[in-house]
Order: C-alpha cells, then sequence, then structure tokens
C-alpha cells in the first residue's frame, strides 16, 4: 500500500547525510566547564537544588522536577558549582543556568547507584524512573518522555511508533545510534511497550538508511511485534503526523494528540535513553550529537556530555573553515542559528550544523508572485502564500481563521519560496503576537 | 579556542537552507523560452516583428523604471510583459502605438497595483486591450506572411497621432476568414503558423515546446494549459458535432492567440488561481470563454478578453478552493 510509506506535499532538501553517515560515534572528552540550563525540556524549568561551592558527581541533580510536565537536570561531570547565573541559551534567550568547574581527574566518575530492575517494576514506576532519569524527546522537541508513557485513559493506544525518520538534512545522530545500537533501541521499545500496555510497534526508518533498516531487522527479538517500515524519504517525514500518516495512514484530527488515533510517538535517540536509565541507571547526562556542515574541518557523531560549550564542541572537531558563516543547532530546515557559541549543547541538541556561506538565506526577497509551490510543499495543507500576505500587515485574526495553529513551522514553504520569503518566521512571529494578544487579554 | 570559530556568524530564522529557484530565475526562463517565438515571428514577418516587439518592451521596461519601485528590472518580469505584448500585436502597428501599449500594460497593469505579484490583471492583455480599444483600425490590420526580410510590414515609423500609410499589403488572420467570409485554413499551415495573424499566433509547435520546457522546469504550472487546452477540444468537438460547419478542435487549437496565451498568459502565476483546483477550474472558464466568444461573439478571436475575464475571478476562485486543512478529512477518523 502506497500510503504505507509517506505523506503527501513535503519537500527534498538536499540531505547532505554523507558527511556523517558513516562515521562511527565517538566520545568527545570533558570540557574544562559545562553549563546547564534549568530549562531544558518542554514544561516547567527544572527548580535549583545546588549552591555555588558545591561539589557535585556526575549524575547529581542539579535541578528537581517541577510538577509532572517538568524533569530534574543532571550534573554531567564530576566538578564544582562555579556560578549559577543567566547564560545564553541555544534558543536565543537568556537563561538560569549552572556552571560547574570540571575535575581535572575522573570527571566520568559516578556515585554508587542501584539500577532498577524495570520487569518488577509497575507502569507508574516506570514512568517515575524516567522522569528522575531526565529523560526527554531526543529528536529535538524535548517533550518529557514519562508524560508521554502515561498517556490519558479516555484513549486506547494500540501501536507504539518509533522515529527512526531523521528527515533533517545532515543530521545523522538517529541513524548511527539505530546502526550500532540496534539491541540498546529494542530492548527501550520492548520497555516502553511494557509501561504502555500495548503489543504493536512500528519503527519507521527514512530509506535513505538501509544500513540502520538492516542492523535494526537483524536485532528485532522473536518474542515482539516490530515492524520496521521502511518510509519515503522527504522532509519532514520525521513530523509526528507525518510520521503517523505514513504508517497507520491515518491523519491525526487537526488540533488533537496522536494518542486520539491509538498512538505514541517516540524518537528513537529517546527510546535509546530510555533503554540506559534501565541498563546502567545512569541519568540522562549525555547524547549524541551530529557535529556536522560544509562550514566543518572535521565532521562527526559524538557522545557528548550534556552542558558543553558549541565552542568547545566546534573546537574538538578542528574548528570551521573560512567560508563558515551561519551555526545552526538542530537540522537547518528548523534548526535555531546561534549568535553566542558560548550556548551549551542540551538534551534536545540533536545535531549542529555549521553552514557555508553559499548555503544561508542572505539572498534578497521579492514580492510573492502567487507561484503556489508553498502551497504543493505544505504538509499540512495550509494555504502559506495567503497567510505570508496577512502576516504582512498584521491580519493574525485571518490568520486563525486560515489555520495558523496547525502550522508546525516546518519550513517547507519557505524553503522552497523563489522570492525567498522567510514566510516560517513570519509564521512564528504571528504566533507569538497572538499568545501575548490573548495573554493581555486574559 | 575561540581562534577555531568564525569571526562573525550569520543569524538567520529557520530554515536556514532554501531551494536554488529564485524568481528572477524563474522570469528570466520564461524570458528565454520567448526568444525562440520571436525568431519563428521575425522569420514569417521579416525585420518589422523585431521592431514591434523592440517597441513593445521598451515601452514596457522604460515605465517599470520610471514609476516602478527601484530596482526591479532586474526581476524580469517587465520584459517579459513588453515581449510578450509584443507578439500578440500585428507586424505592421507603427512602433509609437507598441511602445504606448507596454507603458500602458505595465503603469496601469502593474505599478499602480502595488507592482510585482499585486496587479490583477495580466499587463501585456492590458496593454492589448488598450490597443484595440484606442487603435482598433491599425491593430486587427494583419500584414501577409512572407516577403523580402527588410521590407518593413507597415508604416512603424509614423510619428504618434498621425494617419499611418496604408501601404502593406495585408489579408484577414484564420479565424477572421471563416468568421467573416466564411473560410477555413488548412491545418498544416495553421501549425506551421504560416498565417497572417499577430506575431506570437503564428509559431503553435515553438509555443507549445517552449511551454512544455517550462513545465518540466516547474516554472509554469501545467494544470492551467491543460486545462484550457482539454477544454477547448472537448468544447469545440461537442459544437462541431452539433453542427459541422463550426471549426472543429485542431482549427481551434492552432488558430489564433489560443497558444500563446494559453501557455504565457493563462498560466502568468500573479493573474492565476494559486491553488492547484483553482487553475483547473481556472483554465477550463479560460477555454470555454474562447470557444464561446469565437463562436458566438462578435469578435474573431477570445483569447484576450477570456484570460482577462477569469482574471477577475481570481480572488474568488482561490476563496473556493482553500486546500483541505491535514486532519479534517470528511468521514475519516475524528
Amino acid at each position: 500500500m502506497s500510503f504505507a510509506t509517506g505523506f503527501r506535499h513535503g519537500v527534498h532538501p538536499p540531505e547532505e547525510k554523507e558527511l556523517t553517515n558513516r562515521l562511527p560515534i565517538r566520545r568527545m572528552p570533558y570540557p574544562d566547564e559545562i553549563v546547564l540550563p534549568l530549562r531544558q525540556h518542554a514544561g516547567n524549568p527544572a527548580k535549583l537544588c545546588v549552591a555555588v561551592g558545591d561539589h557535585v558527581e556526575r549524575g547529581d541533580p542539579v535541578g528537581t522536577a517541577d510538577g509532572f510536565m517538568s524533569v530534574p537536570i543532571h550534573a554531567s561531570a564530576a566538578g564544582t558549582v562555579a556560578g549559577v547565573e543567566w547564560w545564553p541559551h541555544p534558543d536565543g534567550s537568556m537563561a538560569l543556568s549552572v556552571r560547574i568547574t570540571v575535575d581535572k581527574f575522573a570527571p566520568h566518575v559516578a556515585r554508587p547507584r542501584t539500577v532498577p530492575h524495570w520487569e518488577g517494576l509497575t507502569t507508574d514506576e516506570v514512568v517515575l524512573a524516567v522522569q528522575q532519569a531526565g529523560v526527554v524527546g531526543l529528536g529535538g522537541a524535548a517533550f518529557p518522555t514519562h508524560v508521554k508513557l502515561a498517556p490519558p485513559k479516555d484513549h486506547a493506544v494500540h501501536t507504539l511508533i518509533i522515529n527512526g525518520a531523521e528527515c533533517e538534512p545532515y543530521l545523522t545522530s538517529d541513524h548511527r545510534t539505530m546502526v550500532e545500537y540496534p539491541v540498546r533501541v529494542l530492548f527501550g521499545i520492548r520497555v516502553m511497550m511494557r509501561a504502555l500496555g500495548v503489543t504493536k510497534s512500528v519503527v519507521g526508518i527514512e530509506r535513505n538508511k538501509p544500513d540502520a533498516i538492516e542492523a535494526m531487522r537483524a536485532a528485532v527479538p522473536a518474542d515482539l511485534d516490530v515492524t520496521i517500515l521502511p518510509l519515503t524519504v522527504k522532509y519532514p517525514q520525521g513530523a509526528e503526523k507525518m510520521l503517523i500518516k505514513a504508517v497507520t495512514g491515518v491523519e491525526v484530527p487537526s488540533g488533537k494528540l496522536p494518542v486520539t488515533v491509538g498512538v505514541v510517538v517516540q524518537n528513537v535517540g529517546s527510546v535509546a535513553a530510555i533503554a540506559e536509565v534501565f541498563e546502567t541507571g545512569l541519568p540522562l547526562v549525555e547524547r549524541i550529537v551530529t557535529v556536522s556542515g560544509h562550514g566543518l574541518r572535521r565532521p562527526a557523531n559524538l557522545i557528548v556530555p550534556v552542558g558543553t560549550k558549541l565552542r568547545d564542541l566546534l573546537a574538538f572537531c578542528d574548528g570551521v573553515t573560512p567560508d563558515a558563516a551561519e551555526v545552526v543547532i538542530g537540522g537547518p530546515m528548523m534548526g535555531q542559528a546561534q549568535a553566542n557559541l558560548d550556548a551549551p549543547v542540551i538534551k534536545g541538541t540533536t545535531g549542529v550544523v555549521v553552514l557555508a556561506k553559499y548555503e544561508t538565506r542572505l539572498a534578497r526577497s521579492y514580492p510573492c508572485i502567487h507561484c503556489g509551490r508553498c502551497l504543493d510543499a505544505c504538509p499540512v495543507f495550509l494555504n502559506p502564500s495567503l497567510l505570508g500576505d496577512f502576516a504582512r500587515v498584521g491580519r493574525y485574526q485571518d490568520m486563525v481563521e486560515q489555520h495558523l495553529a496547525d502550522c508546525m513551522l516546518c519550513g517547507s514553504c519557505a524553503y522552497v519560496c523563489p522570492s525567498n520569503i522567510p514566510l516560517s518566521q513570519l509564521f512564528q512571529a504571528s504566533k507569538v503576537a497572538l499568545r501575548r494578544a490573548q495573554a493581555g487579554a486574559a | 579556542m575561540s581562534a577555531a570559530v568564525a569571526p562573525a556568524l550569520v543569524v538567520t530564522a529557520s530554515p536556514h537552507v532554501r531551494s536554488q529557484d529564485s524568481t528572477p530565475r524563474i522570469m528570466w526562463n520564461v524570458a528565454a523560452t520567448l526568444v525562440p517565438i520571436i525568431v519563428a515571428a521575425t522569420w514569417f514577418f521579416g525585420v518589422s516583428s523585431l521592431l514591434v516587439i523592440a517597441a513593445a518592451t521598451a515601452g514596457a521596461l522604460a515605465t517599470e523604471r520610471a514609476f516602478g519601485r527601484g530596482g526591479t528590472l532586474a526581476d524580469g518580469s517587465a520584459a517579459i510583459t513588453g515581449m510578450l505584448l509584443g507578439l500578440t500585436l500585428p507586424a505592421g502597428l507603427s512602433l509609437w502605438m507598441a511602445a504606448l501599449g507596454g507603458a500602458f500594460g505595465i503603469g496601469f497593469g502593474k505599478v499602480v497595483w502595488g507592482g510585482l505579484g499585486q496587479n490583477v490583471f495580466n499587463p501585456a492583455l492590458l496593454g492589448r486591450a488598450f490597443l484595440q480599444a484606442a487603435f482598433p483600425v491599425a491593430i486587427t490590420t494583419w500584414p501577409t506572411v512572407g516577403g523580402r526580410f527588410w521590407t518593413l510590414k507597415g508604416d512603424l515609423f509614423a510619428l504618434p497621432f498621425t494617419h499611418p500609410l496604408p501601404d502593406a499589403i495585408t489579408s484577414a488572420t484564420p479565424l477572421g476568414l471563416l468568421k467573416f467570409e466564411g473560410k477555413g485554413t488548412a491545418i498544416e499551415q495553421l501549425i506551421l503558423g504560416n498565417t497572417s495573424g499577430s506575431l506570437g499566433e503564428t509559431a503553435a509547435l515553438v509555443i507549445l515546446a517552449g511551454g512544455i520546457y517550462l513545465a518540466w522546469r516547474g516554472y509554469l504550472n501545467w494544470r492551467i494549459p491543460a486545462a484550457v487546452l482539454l477544454t477547448v477540444i472537448v468544447f469545440s468537438a461537442i459544437v462541431h458535432a452539433v453542427d459541422a460547419h463550426r471549426p472543429d478542435p485542431l482549427f481551434m487549437l492552432f488558430s489564433g492567440g489560443l497558444m500563446l496565451g494559453t501557455v504565457y498568459m493563462a498560466t502568468d502565476p500573479v493573474t492565476s488561481p494559486v491553488t492547484n483546483r483553482g487553475r483547473w477550474v481556472f483554465g477550463a472558464g479560460v477555454g470555454v470563454l474562447v470557444v464561446v466568444i469565437r463562436i458566438w461573439g462578435g469578435l474573431p478571436e477570445g483569447v484576450m478578453y477570456a484570460i482577462l475575464f477569469m482574471n477577475a475571478l481570481v480572488p474568488f476562485i482561490n476563496r473556493a478552493t482553500q486546500p483541505r486543512l491535514f486532519g479534517t478529512r470528511l468521514g475519516g477518523a475524528t
């Protein structure tokens, strides 16, 4: 069935994955200093629980979860708290952060700990263990993972979908995870399936990762109903609604959560992180980051301690080339350009891409000629051309009627726009303006 | 360590990369495909073709330069307007009229609306419509195909507002012949373009080739020409079947300005619908109107008015054919 492999519309940016898709994951040494923002996930920021001068071991919490929609933040290296201060955050703002001077010797040493045995735990205990380990969605959005393990009871979940699409150009961290740690990923799937009480799971992987498809297929245990499903190579195949459409053929109703169609979606990296909690007992203190781009001297897939500054990360990759122009956290389609390389790698950092000058969007804009390419690109079937016209003159209410809320800012429209109109930026700004207006009215 | 990092950082909003196509690139590609049509026109009508097209283009460019927003000549759209207008004119038209048409098309067809992307009507056709109203005789004086290359097809260098000297050999267009004299024209003659008519009416195959190239590159939307041509074929086949004296579909396709209008004017993205369903509606509307005007109207040719009329409906077509939002499928899971 053709619907089982893709979705309508979307775009085909150059994949650029060959820079790193054959490079084994390596471990980056500890930097001299790490910076841990207390806000690294969707939901409430963590509550600070250390003071300047405290010594922390690797895995000690520096912030605790503030309610259910929150997770703790843990020290990613042994060291001394040198400061608690406002620090550049990868999202472009400043965030309250814990600055830790890393110990010169044995920064990797963690305290003695117990490893929970997952089979003896109830669902609630699994949820709590995952929350206490600070696990969030590692695909970029950093949604607390334990919340997805406890879906609302009014909907029956029948399928766990694992997102291995990795449709953003350049990024290969999920790809390498599946190639190198398929058993760990499948162990994570097993734990999640049990916690959710589902018997069926589908792992969607874009066809441009044949080695990952191969490795995952070979690792599926006989007693687990896990299907490895190759998907059309198309952006944004990894967007939750697009993935669900590709796997189940069902469209998640506008404005509703995936659980309304009986599925829960989890990213490959997050599943591997869950597995690690029950394999090693360590919280989420490091993640796999693709460092790549035509502006970088030595692209790599690295295990990076959370809190590593971009400056240190790029230096470890032999620095940037003379024509490097833009440093993006995440992929080039939805990532965030960095103005300050003191910003740290956080839990949601899938990759760091250094774009060369010729790749950037510095070219001038032209008026919209209504060519309609954006309509053919939009995966949720909006009319970006019309929305863009509205956004430019501040007609936000008209944008609401044109379903601005359904825009997930995937950037497909702006990518194809021949007039180089920054459509996603206009939509993001419009969403912010609407939120402010609502907050003001309330 | 900081030495390893670029001295200046570019910060743009996502997405940080873009496809290679740009609006000027699309426009200049369209303009480039007009060149073979101009060559064909010159083959049939001699140097007069080049002069008329150059005059129309000069009028369009000068107006864009004088009244448009700065730097808009480089985007190529005014050049297309001028060349297209030139291709809709007869070879013997006085140059000042052609230039005036170009100026009107850009001035009243584009600049007053706010420039590129803002206009409702196709500027080239608006210029043509203006000339039709202002100089009804001159614009329907069709020189005969052939003759020496350097022989002018009319009083091209007439001073403005003098009466041009009617010294060229003229003949009716195939549509005119059919409408007013009841005479047909051989289809081979039509396809090759070896007939009397406006400059760009005469090279159907070259126009079609240009259209196919542009559609293949994604620079024009194939749905509009497909809809227009299909509608004309089907509708005129029905009419022909009912009354055999009416022209057959092949004659309809290859006579008059249908090919030029369909491929290059109905597909103007600015003045055609933005939705794909809307494009089918728009194209079908143009096709129906062309046949209606040609067969039952007072004029021999109707492509210009058909497109201009459908241009006016574009905002309504757009509104009526908005895409269905993802996750709102009728009868699906809700």
